[in-house]
């Protein structure tokens, strides 16, 4: 990014907020903003042009994530395909919705909404699989495991859990959030363990603002959006073509490139990871690395308050995150670093370094450093407080 | 100067900011989340988090937001409902600026690196003797001086009142002259963690269990009973569930112990000679010979004149109760600047 000033660079490191779009996503969608303007419901030869596109992307995305086009449905984001997945299921089917407390709050609130079933993890945040096959009954209309969880990036495994529910149940849906996944695992891999799966364009070099729910074969699911009934009256509302276009464009690239990007952004990040737990004491690593994905950073310092470490690491240009912030943008106390069972004096200690597409070697080495000055400086400063005290 | 300006939402800390940025400074807005349940005014609310946060982007200084729940929870609500379980009358907004802002926002301000903490309480600091001290803000009828009266001189020398100097009148006319958005916003009232629907009785009433009473007069004889002796306070005359008609009667003691009591009687028995005062902490030098001083014993109460001694206040003429639990600020003679504060006590024994 373009420094200001004699100011050093910002480093970013919260790709799993969002990532920056891609250029070819960007150069992508602008026509569609532009001259090719039409509403693809259209009857005239303008609004083809519209709907063509629209229909380009969607068996790009089909052909990505290993699924029908007919299958795909484009919302308006992760928070609207999850919503979709539970609320829509429980409106449709009747019964009870299931997931763990580790969950997206985009599911996790959904479930609470319809009074589910909210499940204990393991210590990294994976639905404990006896919990899930005790919770899963007939009068359970779908359950949904995270494949990668947002927070502190452990994998799941969708499948097995996907396999202790179809033991359990005929009927129940099994939804999948994947909106951490696509850029480290092959969702063709994936998706044909689920009936549902959602996407978020914004995490992969897309837009925000737009998303994908996969509803696969006979999967059915009542819309949130009624209306004009498009996307075969599972989501109306006019959709948006320029958003669609490039996230089908984004997520081409990012299934392409995914394989030299896990290993090259994998060992920028055990480089990161490694200075701060050789030159920090009391640093553990959240979640051992073979369980997560590659662009996890996520540890937890001993002692510190990671609001205070926030606020240093951004006047040293590094953009870091914790948990999730409340409706008035205040720290709260992570819900998945509760679930597995993490002590809260590590727990308020918690920091997410998520690296992407544009993370370099400078990036990650400038980024340990920060960190590491200003976990010294806040140790220094309590070090002194309590010393004043007991003089 | 790096200054941390604690921002409510409301005019006063917005122009508290909008002065510091004018008078030069670095400043950083920070708003203080308190309170995680309900509210309908006071700090904590997500519209007031957006109101600070817009008057920072036009004042083009950077926002942040503190999440202190965990410690408003422990040093303001705990203590505020524990007091009333025990037939005290508390003052949690003193608590709030005694713990957080002036404790818990400083020591994290010092931490990231600032000189000084910013608050918009009408109040100004002034040097007294070679010592500071709060002294009354200029607009007497929005002075704040009571509220703000424990700071001492660590936290004093890295605060700011940059509003301390205006009266209520210039601070909504600049902040209108700057546009800022609070510029006509209401004064908060009341405590900001309980809300107008629900109001005290049901906030207490959901976390301490409510215990009748005896309503007795002063010879103990049982007039009647009220259903929580919890949310009576000492001058209450509504609301004891005597009848109407006949002699006016007050609350002139809460006896909150296995028995509980209120005590009524006439006006003229609320009036005491003297008040004991604990927990007292000064400014600078604790006052050790009696000393003439000017007293206040609520956020808008009149300063009555009085005689400070190890820790009496001698009134020069009989003053109305004072609730145990409330704060008690001891100004100078002058009426200006305060010397120091501490808590009421149980004071029944000098009644004239």
């Amino acid at each position: 990014m373009v420094p200001d000033n004699n100011e050093p660079e910002l480093v970013y490191l919260d790709h799993a907020a969002t990532t920056p779009m891609r250029r070819e996503a960007i150069d992508a969608m602008l026509p569609h903003l532009d001259t090719a303007y039409a509403n693809p419901s259209g009857s005239h030869r303008f609004a083809r042009q519209a709907r063509a596109a629209l229909d380009d992307a969607r068996e790009v995305i089909a052909a990505v994530v290993g699924c029908a086009p007919g299958e795909v449905v484009f919302t308006g984001g992760g928070t609207e395909a999850d919503n979709t997945a539970i609320l829509g299921a429980v409106a449709r089917h009747g019964g009870t919705a299931v997931c763990s407390a580790a969950e997206h709050h985009a599911v996790l609130h959904a479930v609470e909404h319809v009074g589910g079933r909210v499940l204990p993890t393991d210590e990294l945040g994976r639905v404990d699989l006896d919990a899930l096959a005790a919770a899963v009954d007939d009068d359970v209309s779908v359950v949904s495991v995270m494949a990668v969880n947002n927070e502190v990036g452990t994998i799941t495994d969708v499948a097995a859990a996907a396999a202790v529910v179809r033991r359990r149940s005929g009927t129940a849906l099994v939804h999948t959030d994947a909106v951490q996944a696509v850029n480290w695992l092959d969702l063709r891999a994936l998706t044909p363990h689920v009936d549902m799966l959602s996407l978020s364009a914004h995490k992969f070099g897309g837009p925000k603002g737009v998303g994908v729910l996969v509803v696969r074969g006979g999967a059915q699911v009542a819309p949130l959006l009624i209306g004009g009934g498009q996307e075969r009256e599972r989501r109306s509302g006019t959709q948006n073509v320029a958003g669609i276009v490039a996230m089908a464009e984004a997520l081409r690239l990012a299934d392409e490139e995914r394989e030299d990007e896990n290993t090259r952004i994998a060992a920028l990040r055990d480089e990161l990871v490694d200075r701060l737990l050789r030159e920090l004491p009391d640093v553990r690593e959240t979640v051992p690395r073979p369980a997560k994905v590659a662009g996890s950073a996520h540890v937890c310092i001993r002692g510190i308050e990671n609001e205070a470490l926030l606020y240093l690491l951004d006047e040293g240009r590094v953009c870091a995150s914790a948990a999730s912030a409340c409706a008035a943008g205040a720290m709260e106390p992570s819900h998945v670093l509760a679930a597995m069972g993490v002590a809260p004096e590590w727990a308020r200690g918690a920091v997410r370094l998520t690296l992407g597409r544009t993370t370099t070697a400078a990036d990650t080495a400038r980024a340990a450093d920060v960190v590491i000055a200003a976990v010294r400086r806040i140790r220094e400063h309590a070090g002194a407080r309590s010393t004043a005290r007991t003089a | 100067m790096k200054v941390l300006c604690a921002m409510s939402g409301g005019v006063d800390s917005s122009v508290a900011a909008a002065e510091l940025v004018a008078a030069g400074h670095e400043v950083v807005g920070v708003t203080m989340r308190l309170w995680g349940g309900d509210s309908d005014t006071g700090c904590c609310s997500i519209a007031d988090v957006d109101d600070a946060r817009r008057v920072t982007q036009q004042l083009g200084i950077d926002h942040l937001v503190f999440n202190f729940t965990d410690e408003f929870d422990h040093h303001v609500v705990d203590p505020y409902v524990a007091a009333h379980a025990a037939g005290i009358t508390p003052n949690p907004c003193i608590e709030c600026n005694r713990h957080l802002k002036f404790a818990r926002l400083t020591d994290r301000a010092d931490l990231l690196g600032f000189d000084a903490v910013a608050t918009g309480h009408h109040a100004r600091i002034v040097d007294v003797a070679g010592s500071s001290r709060v002294a009354r803000g200029a607009d007497a009828a929005k002075d704040q001086s009571y509220v703000v009266h424990m700071l001492a001189q660590r936290e004093l020398a890295r605060t700011v009142f940059p509003v301390g100097h205006l009266t209520k009148a210039d601070v909504r006319a600049r902040a209108a002259e700057l546009g800022l958005r609070t510029a006509e916003k209401p004064d908060s009232q009341d405590v900001c963690f309980i809300t107008h629907a629900a109001g005290r009785a049901q906030f207490l009433g959901e976390r301490i269990p409510f215990r009748r009473a005896t309503v007795v007069d002063e010879d103990g004889q049982r007039l009647g009973e009220v259903p929580a002796v919890e949310l009576v306070t000492i001058g209450q005359r509504r609301g004891i569930g005597l009848p109407g008609g006949g002699a006016k009667r007050y609350v002139i003691d809460v006896r909150a112990g296995d028995d509980p009591m209120v005590v009524v009687g006439a006006e003229g028995d609320l009036a005491d000679r003297s008040l004991w005062v604990d927990r007292l902490e000064w400014a600078a030098d604790p006052l050790e010979a009696p000393t003439d001083v000017m007293v206040q014993c609520s956020a808008h109460g009149e300063p009555r004149p009085a005689v400070y001694d190890s820790g009496v206040v001698v009134w020069h003429e009989p003053q109305r109760r004072v609730s145990p639990g409330q704060s008690v600020v001891l100004y100078d003679v002058t009426n200006t600047w305060v010397h120091g504060g501490g808590i009421a006590t149980r004071s029944l024994v000098n009644r004239p």
